[in-house]
């Protein structure tokens, strides 16, 4: 019902929305929870476990019963607070865990089994038959439960993130959070004032007490409008989620939940907040009391009752009721009458309690009970042990107000206990840099709350070397907050705590009584405290509840550990841009357009994109393709892009010996003009990677690690060099992205090179694994004759810039002479045929002892890993080592992955003996081949193996060869 | 007590008062057979199978806080048999077998759902690798499918497979992995122990081990002295310092696993999926929460939290793969303590120190090995002799370079996991 | 958290690279014996409070470092150069 004349709304901009598919009005400045509220809608959703009716509790993000999916289609977003979605037109709003509606729900027959579903009921059935619990049983039990629902579709909203800095944040923007604001931007520092909502201001806003003889909300305003001014940056509509380590602050922005769904600018922006000092000024949260029947739609705390009524001139009801333990309580009477509500009673549980309010009072009394179905229509109070009924349609409850402690808790840090409030207050210096001020401190009192965010500012400019000025406290409401505890009333019948997952009274205690003595053990055998406002409402309940139960004082029992975020973060805010491509970059060769052009399907190699094949007309299956590229390399020539491998450039006196400690050979022998092939090894000697290394001068080599290691090499090179020896006179960069490079190979890669080359080269000159300095069409660049496909074949590389046209060239070239350009398919096929590893071989497990190269270790001098390789489970003899596979069979294919086994045995794990790494079918021999692991494999061939993939169901037998199953003795490589 | 539907309906009809303990709170007696040192999953277990399945029951378990309050309480729930390397492959093998009668053997509902695993690859290789895991598990009598991009589709059809940056090639299939309710694993096996009377003692931290002449002779608490003819340590989180009281400096680092749930949600994800080209992994409770998580934050830790970039990385991994998630919240976030040995795997072995049994390293991997663990490690104790499927488990290995187990290739030594 | 790289300054730890204790700036010759380089690589105090250990500004300067940290609290208590520690020895 609206209230005439208050509220900060605007009543000029009506606005319309629509909650289960029936239109309603409200207003500019209006949330969905107080427009619903003003027309009069109070059953808003259902619990958890018993699918009570339940309505708005709260007026604040801590809200656990008003949550609704809000939007249409995709678009369409779960578990939205009422209180916290501001309403703009054509809003539409849907209620949750309600079928088929949310006044007839079917899953209300569970409050009638209720006596059986009690704390923890399900750890002890639900376990016969035993196939029932994923047939049965927990089909239903999921469900029955979660709240909202996912749309199922793609998320189609832009999040981002964002990276700020400042000297000081202020969490939370009410009296305190303003006073700290100014006491340190006035100290010259760089400011952010973060709050959760639209406006600055935090209680005052829903208060009608006066600050300099002024509304409270306007004096607000002022401020915020000054401070702003003065270069506070005013996040508003950002929630402070979490502290981290070393004065990090995770932060939620919401952009795009007050207008209607757009796709054009972010929704949500998460922010990393990196803040020299914190004050947080979070404010309190009331709490409700614990009595029968205390969940029905229209019980409220007193505080959001006062919010609806003077922020949002809304009445809840038509007649309220008030139920409390503290004076704060009784300003929402004197609202209410102020704003023309009738108050039925004031009902304080103190015996002495002074209440000045213009309505029935009732102290020493306490609401024992509550009647309506759907809704609130009386409550019983017992006053001096005679119960009697009320008529009321809103029960403003206050059990007190609890410090919002939370983020102190982020770093494990744990409450105090502070009997003057009943509630907890943060521990000092829980997290580092920040500092508590107002009623998150403890401090209940307008007046107190002003001085104290002053000071906490000033005291935070002067931690960073700056002088705030003295700032006097504004003249404001001053008082002592007094509070009886009174935690449940006592009495038959369900008494709820943790409103949305139905945690009572009974609930609580019958876990003490199993001995879930623990507060911990409690919280997860209850669940109390574990749905979406993680126990924000019920959690000092329940712990006093607890401490009662077991004996012991509330300072002992302990509290739960709160965890970030404070509230809720869409996965999509904090993993803000990666949805689609954005997860990781993409990395592109120099010939990526016109391999594109050719029509190659490209596949991912670690970030970067690299040709599968290159299709001609005609051909069908990529085994054709692939067939013909690997035939052009081994008979005419092929030209294949290889630029993504590492390059690093190493230069100086002590290069050669920096190369001997990080390899397992001898670099410091290979002449200028020379490449070799290298090993290097984890210190836990297994392989760590492969490459040839060129020396290009006295003092300069170019090292190549493969596609996969590059990063990881580097930062080997980087740690051996400046952790272990830093005597060492030499540096190096990575070089791969300056760098172009293609791989020219076959018969006539001589050839064709030379129609390119500034000056012909011949094989004198350039023998097998030899390097230097050439130009390419007047430019100039590098070659290197080393081979991955066993043929005659040289790698080219020029400035990046160069890359394209030279690939152009090259494969125009080759083309011309009845080649082309080759992908990864003939790539890979070529270096199985010739026994040459990938990371599928040298995976991490395996040694240089396991792929053949144990001699590779030069015996002459130390090298990383080299001792460690020599441990005796690393050399022994059994161990399983590469081989090369040929099916019996030739018409088999293989599948890299398959287990081998001896001949005869069968295939279970106690006999294993080898797995497979690497399969190709070989053009070049008509049938398939494999590289695997054998134990004591090289010893061993010509032997049989049963060769078995259960997954694939091929089980056929191969025989042990040599790895290299093409030209062994390396003629054509060195022709 | 026993449970059943039927006392269910009795204590129902009784206003639920005459419900029991699950466990007592007994003072520690002065001497045991075998004390056990850290009232997590593994050391509950451990005393479960012990009283169980070698009739020792004699034994304490001595916990520091409150019990299941470690890993065993703040993990992703995953339970899977789905290892490829020997020596893992046959335990977690044989662990998986006690999950699917843990029900059966601690008269308590954890909820373990074999609801299936599918692990996602991207490339080739990674389907080689794959397969050779997955003919490895088959090798072992476990199950395993190979599904292809198709495959994958129809089980999980809202997965990005047109413009997610690591496209999806298809996934090992692994029916019986699944999940179970983690807390509910440490209070069976805690009422299963004590039951067959096995001594629970919570907040009662162990602040000294007693050895005379190289043999354990008992334990200083802080509840007093406690004799006992054997010790085992089984302290994961804290194992480096339970080790040193020992006088052990052993091969563990620890480290900061952060795992995250989302707000309820009715049923969408009805599988537990792993991520192949980022950290991300993800089931849904049966409250409906989406339990999520990612790698470690690397960086050695005590402190049960994490920082952002680990988070953030893996909530890009989800909206990259699943991006149907977008608009669930994360809800909440922890941390757990690793205990991080070089090659991933863990120890189950005897010390140098007669009588004294090492139980840690289980890095990020401990809770499906609850069962497993538990039974290795009475095994061992009773026996003195190593559990088969657990026999590889040693603390040598590393020394000698024998039977290293490192299932990820990244290498047998420290901060490559 | 962040991190004062003595090169570029304070960064976000997003930008570092972490491995391990700093002990491993140790390498033991080659013939120290197995139980010396099982400890080198393998064993580990593993403090439960400050710590000196490696880390590397990867997507900065590149220069390893030594940061003396505490873990039960994640406090940055030093951060220096590794090769000025290494080549102090």
């Amino acid at each position: 019902m609206r209230v005439e004349g208050k509220g900060r709304i605007d009543r000029s901009r009506p606005v319309d929305f629509h909650f289960d598919g029936v239109k309603y009005g409200g207003y500019a400045g209006d949330t969905l929870a107080s427009a619903l509220l003003a027309n009069d809608i109070r059953l808003v959703g259902r619990s958890f476990k018993y699918h009570r009716p339940r309505g708005i509790l709260s007026a604040g993000s801590e809200e656990p019963n008003a949550l609704m999916t809000v939007g249409e289609g995709a678009a369409a977003e779960p578990n939205i607070r009422a209180p916290m979605q501001e309403l703009y037109d054509g809003l539409v709003a849907r209620s949750q865990n309600a079928w088929p509606s949310l006044k007839y729900d079917v899953l209300e027959a569970n409050d009638l089994l209720a006596p059986f579903l009690s704390a923890g009921f399900y750890y002890k059935t639900f376990m016969w038959p035993k196939s029932f619990w994923e047939g049965v049983y927990e089909p239903f039990i999921r469900r029955a439960a979660g709240l909202g629902a996912l749309s199922g579709e793609a998320n189609p909203s832009m999040y981002a993130r964002a990276f700020a800095e400042c000297d000081v944040l202020v969490i939370g923007g009410g009296p305190a959070g303003l006073r700290a604001a100014r006491a340190a931007v006035e100290a010259g520092l760089d400011v952010i004032l973060a709050d959760e909502s639209w406006e600055m201001g935090g209680r005052l806003l829903s208060e009608t007490e006066e600050i300099e003889g002024q509304p409270a909300a306007a004096w607000a305003e002022a401020e915020a409008v000054s401070l702003a001014d003065m270069g506070v940056r005013m996040m508003t509509r950002t929630t402070v989620t979490g502290a981290y380590d070393t004065g990090v602050f995770g932060a939620l922005e919401k952009r795009g939940h007050h207008t209607p769904h757009r796709t054009d600018a972010p929704h949500e922006v998460f922010w990393r907040i990196a803040a020299r000092r914190a004050v947080l000024c979070a404010g309190a949260l009331e709490r409700p009391i614990a009595f029968r029947n205390n969940d029905r739609p229209g019980v409220m705390t007193a505080g959001a009752v006062r919010s609806y009524v003077n922020r949002f001139g809304v009445a809840p009801g038509k007649r309220v009721a008030i139920f409390g333990n503290n004076d704060s309580a009784h300003q929402t009477a004197r609202d209410l009458l102020g704003a023309g509500v009738k108050v039925t009673a004031v009902i304080d549980s103190r015996a002495d309690a002074q209440v000045d309010v213009d309505a029935p009072v009732i102290t020493g009394g306490k609401v024992v009970g509550t009647k309506g179905r759907l809704g609130l229509e009386q409550i019983i109070v017992d006053e001096n042990g005679t119960t009697r009924s009320l008529m009321a349609d809103c029960l403003a409850i206050s059990g007190g107000w609890n410090p919002t402690v939370h983020l102190t808790c982020h770093m494990n840090g744990r409450p105090v206990w502070e009997p003057s409030i009943a509630s907890f207050v943060p521990a000092e210096g829980a997290v580092p840099g920040l500092s508590v001020a107002g009623s998150a401190a403890g401090i209940m009192d307008t007046f107190g709350c002003l001085k104290s965010g002053a000071e906490a500012g000033a005291a935070a400019a002067k931690d960073l070397g700056a002088k705030a000025p003295k700032l006097p406290t504004p003249h404001a409401s001053a008082g002592t907050y007094q509070i009886e505890p009174l935690w449940a009333v006592p009495g038959k019948g369900r008494a709820w705590l943790d409103f949305q997952n139905d945690v009572t009274v009974k609930d609580i205690k019958q876990a003490a009584q199993e001995n879930y003595a623990s507060v911990e053990h409690m919280k997860r055998y209850t669940t109390q405290g574990m749905a979406t406002d993680q126990g924000k409402n019920s959690n000092v309940a329940a712990l006093a509840i607890l401490a009662d139960a077991t004996g012991r004082g509330l300072p002992e029992t302990g509290t739960t550990t709160f965890r970030p975020p404070y509230s809720p973060v869409a996965i999509a805010a904090m993993g803000a841009g990666a949805q689609g491509k954005g997860f990781a970059p993409r990395r592109f060769t120099t010939s990526h357009a016109a391999t594109i052009k050719r029509g190659a399907p490209m596949i991912e190699a670690g970030l970067w994109y690299r040709p599968s094949y290159y299709p001609e007309e005609g051909e069908t299956h990529w085994r054709e393709s692939c067939d013909r590229e690997v035939n052009w390399v081994r008979n005419v020539v092929g030209v294949c892009d290889v630029s993504t491998l590492g390059k690093i450039d190493i230069q100086g006196p002590d290069a050669a010996a920096f190369l001997e400690m990080v390899y397992t050979g001898a670099f410091s022998t290979l002449k200028e003009g020379r490449v070799r092939y290298g090993l290097m090894l984890r210190e836990d000697g297994h392989v760590m990677d492969d490459g040839t290394t060129a020396r290009m001068g006295p003092e300069h080599y170019v090292m190549t690690t493969t596609t996969a290691a590059a990063g990881q090499v580097m930062r080997h090179l980087d740690f051996v060099h400046q952790c272990l020896a830093p005597e060492l006179n030499v540096s190096f960069i990575s070089t791969t992205e300056q760098w172009a490079q293609f791989a020219v190979a076959g018969p006539r890669s001589r050839e064709l090179l030379n129609a390119v080359l500034d000056t012909a080269i011949d094989d004198e000159s350039w023998p097998f694994m030899s390097c230097g300095e050439i130009g390419v069409a007047g430019v100039p660049g590098r070659l290197f004759r080393i081979s991955f496909s066993g043929e005659h074949a040289y790698e080219v590389a020029v400035p990046s810039r160069y890359g394209d046209s030279l690939f152009r060239l090259l494969v125009a070239q080759a083309e011309a002479m009845g080649g082309g350009a080759y992908g990864m398919e003939a790539l890979n096929v070529m270096r199985i045929e010739k026994g040459f590893i990938t990371h599928a071989e040298i995976h991490g497990r395996t040694t240089a002892f396991d792929i053949g190269m144990g001699r590779m270790i030069s015996p002459k001098k130390d090298c990383i890993g080299k001792t460690m390789a020599a441990r005796p489970g690393l050399v022994d003899e059994d161990r399983e080592q590469l081989v090369g596979l040929k099916p019996v069979d030739p018409k088999v294919s293989l599948t890299a992955g398959a287990h081998l086994y001896n001949d005869g045995t069968s295939p279970v794990a106690a006999n294993d003996q080898g797995y497979v790494t690497s399969v190709a079918h070989s053009p070049t021999l008509g049938h398939d081949i494999a590289l695997g692991f054998v134990r004591g494999g090289r010893d061993r061939m010509g032997e049989t193996m049963r060769f078995w993939d259960g997954l694939r169901d091929i089980d056929t037998v191969v025989e042990i060869c040599s790895p290299v199953f093409l030209d062994p003795e390396g003629e054509k490589l060195r022709g | 007590m026993r449970f059943s539907a039927w006392e269910i309906l009795k204590q129902g009809l009784t206003g639920n008062k005459g419900w029991t303990p699950h466990w007592r709170s007994p003072d520690p007696k002065s001497a045991y057979d075998v004390v056990i040192v850290g009232g997590g999953g593994h050391g509950l277990s451990t005393a479960f199978y012990l009283a169980k399945e070698y009739g020792i029951t004699n034994v304490a378990v001595l916990e520091k806080g409150y019990i299941g309050g470690g890993n065993v309480g703040r993990n992703t729930t995953i339970v899977r048999a789905n290892y490829m390397l020997p020596g893992n492959s046959e335990f977690y093998s044989h662990s998986l077998k006690l999950w699917e009668r843990l029900e059966e053997d601690t008269n308590f509902n954890a909820m373990h759902s074999q609801r299936g695993i599918i692990n996602l690859f991207h490339s080739d290789g990674q389907r080689d690798g794959y397969a050779r895991r997955g003919n490895q598990m088959l090798s072992q009598g476990d199950d395993a499918i190979l599904l292809d991009n198709a495959g994958v589709r129809e089980k999980l059809p809202y997965l990005d497979f047109d413009q997610t940056r690591f496209p999806i090639y298809g996934g090992l299939y692994h029916p019986r992995g699944g999940t179970a309710r983690h807390d509910a694993v440490a209070w069976g096996y805690a009422r299963g122990a004590d039951m067959r009377g096995v001594d629970i003692i919570q907040n009662c931290e162990v602040t000294g081990i007693d050895i005379e002449g190289g043999v354990v002779k008992g334990v200083q608490t802080s509840r007093g002295p406690i004799r006992a003819k054997q010790v085992a340590l089984i302290t994961a989180g804290r194992s480096s310092q339970t080790a040193a009281m020992a006088g052990m400096t052993i091969p563990v680092e620890s480290h900061i696993l952060q795992a995250f749930v989302s707000e309820g949600l009715k049923p969408c994800i009805d599988h537990v999926v792993t991520y192949g080209m980022g950290h991300f992994y993800i089931s849904q409770s049966d409250k409906g929460g989406l339990v999520f998580g990612g790698d470690l934050d690397f960086y050695a830790s005590y402190a049960s939290r994490g920082n952002l970039p680990m988070a953030e990385h893996v909530l890009e991994a989800g909206m990259t793969l699943m991006p149907m998630i977008g608009k669930a919240k994360m809800l909440r976030s922890w941390g757990g303590i690793m205990d991080m040995t070089p090659d991933g795997s863990p120890i189950i072995d005897k010390t140098p120190t007669e009588g004294l049994i090492l139980n840690c390293g289980w890095c990020y991997g401990g809770f499906k090995a609850v069962p497993g663990s538990g039974y290795s490690t009475a095994h061992l104790l009773a026996t003195g002799e190593h559990h088969q499927p657990a026999a590889g488990f040693r603390l040598d290995r590393f020394r000698t370079g024998r039977g290293l187990m490192d299932e990820e290739g990244t290498g047998a030594q420290h901060n490559l996991h | 958290m962040r991190l004062k790289c003595p090169i570029c300054g304070e960064r976000d730890s997003r930008e570092f690279t972490y491995m391990g204790h700093a002990s491993m700036l140790e390498r033991p010759a080659p013939d120290a014996g197995d139980v010396v380089w099982d400890d080198y690589l393998h064993n580990r105090e593993n403090i439960a409070g400050v710590v000196e250990e490696l880390w590397q500004h990867t997507e900065g300067c590149g220069a390893w470092l030594v940061v003396q940290r505490d873990t039960r609290t994640h406090e940055v208590l030093g951060v220096k150069l590794a090769r000025e520690v290494a080549r102090a020895g």
